[in-house]
């Protein structure tokens, strides 16, 4: 896969969100991400965990965030529920088991910097990247602030500087991403002094899990957090006790958060193809049937016309007819009253005259 | 404002313009407390609730409320439904406020609202549902922009110009449609990637078409809703065939909204039959899904269809304005009380008055916007000079 190729791929991007929809944020197919066979992780064993506080201090130091509120060597600020947040990237919770002999469990939490993650997938400026060495890591300089991340994570991890009001960061763990580059070992991996952090290659720890629970199925829980949750995370939980009672959700589920937009993303070039070409056509057969209308309006108005002149015609030529009827038989009419008119004038005449004969006779 | 109160002949100091005063005024404190000391102080946000009112409502629902735009035109020039027609400018001028509004209030919720373009030009995050609906809101908001036009440019006298961007009505309407069906189903696919937060009743995988058919009938109720009350204060700005066709307008899109919310009614309840997610309609949540199910979605329903079969225009503006209420519902639902339902409810999020007050300001805005240009433009009523062209 050259560069060229995803440079395309970015401008046709540009040009219809459409077009690149399924090259990252797979669809539904048989193909499977298993991580980056040179991916990187953290091993956190749950039973080994003494609840020192001293990754938080580590932490602390290696990222230069604020000094805390309270010093670290205060343990008790364990028992609230604590988060990630902008001053805190990783957080250590104790938590009260009663089944449990030796009492509070301690759970260390960060950003799990999953296989497939849910935040680089929702970042609609690519600030957030999944690299090979398995960080998951953030670029401000590109970033909006538009918190989607914060929305897609599972794990309720990205935090952001809601008192910056024109620079603000999102801030998160990134596992020591420049240390390790370095050669160093993350801050907190490299301040456990109870080995409850192990570092190294994810299919490597994986296995050293695996050898834990197998040795001790007694003590542990035969499940290893982060093996296939949200399809895998770089970061693994092994404990003593269920996952769920010590904040980490067991109903994630193990599907990689891209697949659930895989299908969304993936609709969208059927829509931008298809649309245009269904309204048209609804457009098309609109005007059509207009059209068919108005020639079948104009038809019958012509018709109806024909048929009003036609009827206007015979009506003309019949009231012609008896017009003319009409005019002989007044004319006739006429001519015979004249002509008995006449004959009334003559009669008398001859009756006179025949009055006048019978006197004279 | 004083040049329109002296053109109009009404006197600047009414209720309306005082209260309108006030909150612009409000708006204006608390944006300058926003953009100087961050989100932190003006809004309610945390790390567990990154998104609120400002997204929740201005953003959700705006966008649905806006939809009545591209339903009116296609309605019009697509499907068409020519007695429609005079409802297509207020449509489309309510569509384009309504996004510019939506653009304007994103500035306040973005960190740094100057790379509000760099998903398009500096880095492409594609595999992003908000690259999706933030692409699509642009596009369709200079698509808005070009519908509205003529309008303006009948009013600014430029004839040429006015005539060939007319010519454009039904590509741009069909593009319209594209990138709304595209943005408006994508802002519910928005959730998607959070199953683990939001309540089952509401997260499905069908989320995307819920929004694109619920967007259709707020656009359907807005046209009916906003038609009732554009009449009611600018009937002078009204001809005569607008107002000869109003009430068809609102009888047609009462009886179509009755049919889609019929359809939403169906999808719904197979989304829940789908997923098997019965078993919560028994708890708290369900019986708020239910209030919306049943209070928002099937009785506007009746409502709508009572109100066609007894042709009762005052029925079909209750209906309309219920259901742009249960859109509103809905919308907050899904981001907002629905959302991180896990969390106790010391962690949940609840507005502050700054964040409910810039909400008030940008709709304060709106309205104003809107009654400068309906009490100039061409919108209400055909401008002379292009009766025929219509």
């Amino acid at each position: 896969m050259s560069i060229t190729r995803r440079k395309f791929l970015g401008w046709m991007g540009a040009a219809s969100a459409a077009a690149v929809a399924g090259k990252t944020a797979k669809a539904a197919t048989n193909k499977e991400f298993p991580g980056y066979p040179q991916g990187l992780g953290v091993l956190f064993d749950v039973t080994r965990c003494i609840g020192c506080r001293r990754c938080e201090e580590a932490c602390n130091e290696v990222n230069e965030l604020p000094p805390p509120e309270i010093p670290f060597k205060e343990l008790s600020v364990m028992d609230n529920k604590r988060r990630t947040d902008a001053d805190h990237f990783t957080v250590v919770n104790s938590y009260n088991i009663p089944e449990r002999k030796i009492g509070s469990v301690f759970r260390k939490i960060q950003c799990n910097h999953c296989l497939e993650p849910a935040c680089a997938s929702a970042c609609f400026v690519k600030a957030l990247k999944k690299t090979e060495t398995g960080a998951v890591v953030y670029d401000a300089s590109v970033c909006v602030g538009c918190r989607y991340c914060m929305i897609a994570c599972p794990f309720e991890i990205p935090a952001y500087e809601y008192d910056e009001p024109l620079t603000p960061r999102i801030r998160k763990c990134t596992m020591c991403a420049p240390r390790v580059a370095d050669g160093l070992l993350p801050g907190c991996v490299a301040s456990c002094p109870t080995e409850a952090l192990t570092f190294g290659k994810r299919d490597g720890l994986l296995k050293i899990a695996r050898k834990r629970i197998q040795k001790h199925p007694d003590r542990y829980i035969d499940h290893i957090y982060g093996e296939r949750e949200m399809g895998g995370t770089s970061w693994l939980y092994i404990s003593d006790v269920p996952f769920s009672k010590i904040g980490l959700r067991e109903d994630l589920g193990t599907k990689p958060a891209p697949e659930f937009t895989a299908g969304a993303l993936g609709a969208v070039p059927m829509v931008v193809g298809l649309w245009p070409v269904l309204l048209t056509g609804i457009y098309a057969i609109n005007k059509r049937k207009e059209k068919i209308a108005a020639g079948e309006q104009a038809d019958a108005v012509a018709a109806a016309v024909e048929k009003a002149n036609e009827t206007a015609a015979n009506n003309l030529a019949a009231a012609m007819e008896t017009a003319e009827k009409e005019k002989t038989s007044a004319v006739e009419k006429a001519v015979k009253k004249a002509l008995e008119e006449a004959a009334k004038r003559e009669e008398p005449t001859e009756a006179s005259e025949k009055d006048d004969t019978r006197e004279d006779a | 404002m004083a040049n329109e109160a002296n053109t109009s002949g009404k006197p600047l100091l009414t209720p309306f313009n005082i209260v309108a005063g006030i909150i612009l005024i409000l708006g204006a404190v608390v944006t300058v407390i926003r953009f100087t000391q961050g989100l932190g102080p003006v809004t309610n946000l945390s790390n567990y609730n990154p998104w609120g009112l400002w997204i929740g409502f201005d953003l959700l629902v705006g966008v649905a409320l806006a939809a009545g735009g591209f339903v009116t035109s296609a309605a019009c020039y697509i499907f068409g439904m020519k007695k429609f027609h005079c409802a297509v400018r207020p449509a489309i001028l309510t569509g384009f406020l309504g996004y510019a509004l939506v653009v304007l209030a994103l500035n306040y919720d973005v960190g740094r609202p100057w790379r509000l373009p760099y998903p398009f030009i500096v880095s492409r995050g594609t595999t992003s549902m908000l690259f999706e609906v933030g692409a699509c809101v642009a596009l369709y908001l200079t698509v808005l922009f070009l519908e509205f036009s003529p309008a303006a440019l009948e009013w600014l006298g430029l004839k040429t110009l006015r005539n060939l961007i007319h010519k454009l009505t039904l590509v741009l309407t069909i593009f319209g449609v594209v990138l709304s069906t595209l943005h408006q189903s994508s802002l519910g696919a928005l959730f998607l990637i959070a199953p683990s937060k939001l309540h089952p009743l509401w997260y499905s995988a069908y989320l995307p078409i819920y929004f694109f058919i619920s967007a259709i009938i707020a656009g359907l109720s807005m046209v009916i809703f906003e038609g009732a009350i554009v009449h009611h204060y600018f009937d002078d700005r009204m001809d005569k065939t607008h107002i000869a066709e109003k009430d068809s307008v609102a009888l047609g899109f009462g009886k179509a909204a009755s049919w889609v919310l019929a359809g939403y009614f169906i999808i719904k309840v197979i989304g829940i039959a789908v997923d098997n997610n019965w078993h919560y309609l028994a708890t708290g949540y369900g019986i708020w899904y239910l209030v919306e199910l049943l209070g928002f979605v099937a009785l506007p329903c009746f409502l709508y269809a009572i109100g066609t079969r007894e042709k009762n225009l005052t029925l079909m503006k209750w209906a309309a304005g219920w259901t742009v209420l249960g859109i509103v519902l809905n919308r907050l639902n899904v981001s907002l009380i629905a959302f991180n339902w896990h969390l106790p409810a010391d962690e949940r999020y609840i507005p502050s008055w700054m964040e409910v007050s810039i909400t008030l300001f940008v709709i304060t805005i709106g309205i104003l916007v809107f009654r400068f240009i309906v009490t100039r433009m061409p919108i209400l009523y055909k401008h002379p000079d292009y009766i025929e062209s219509h």
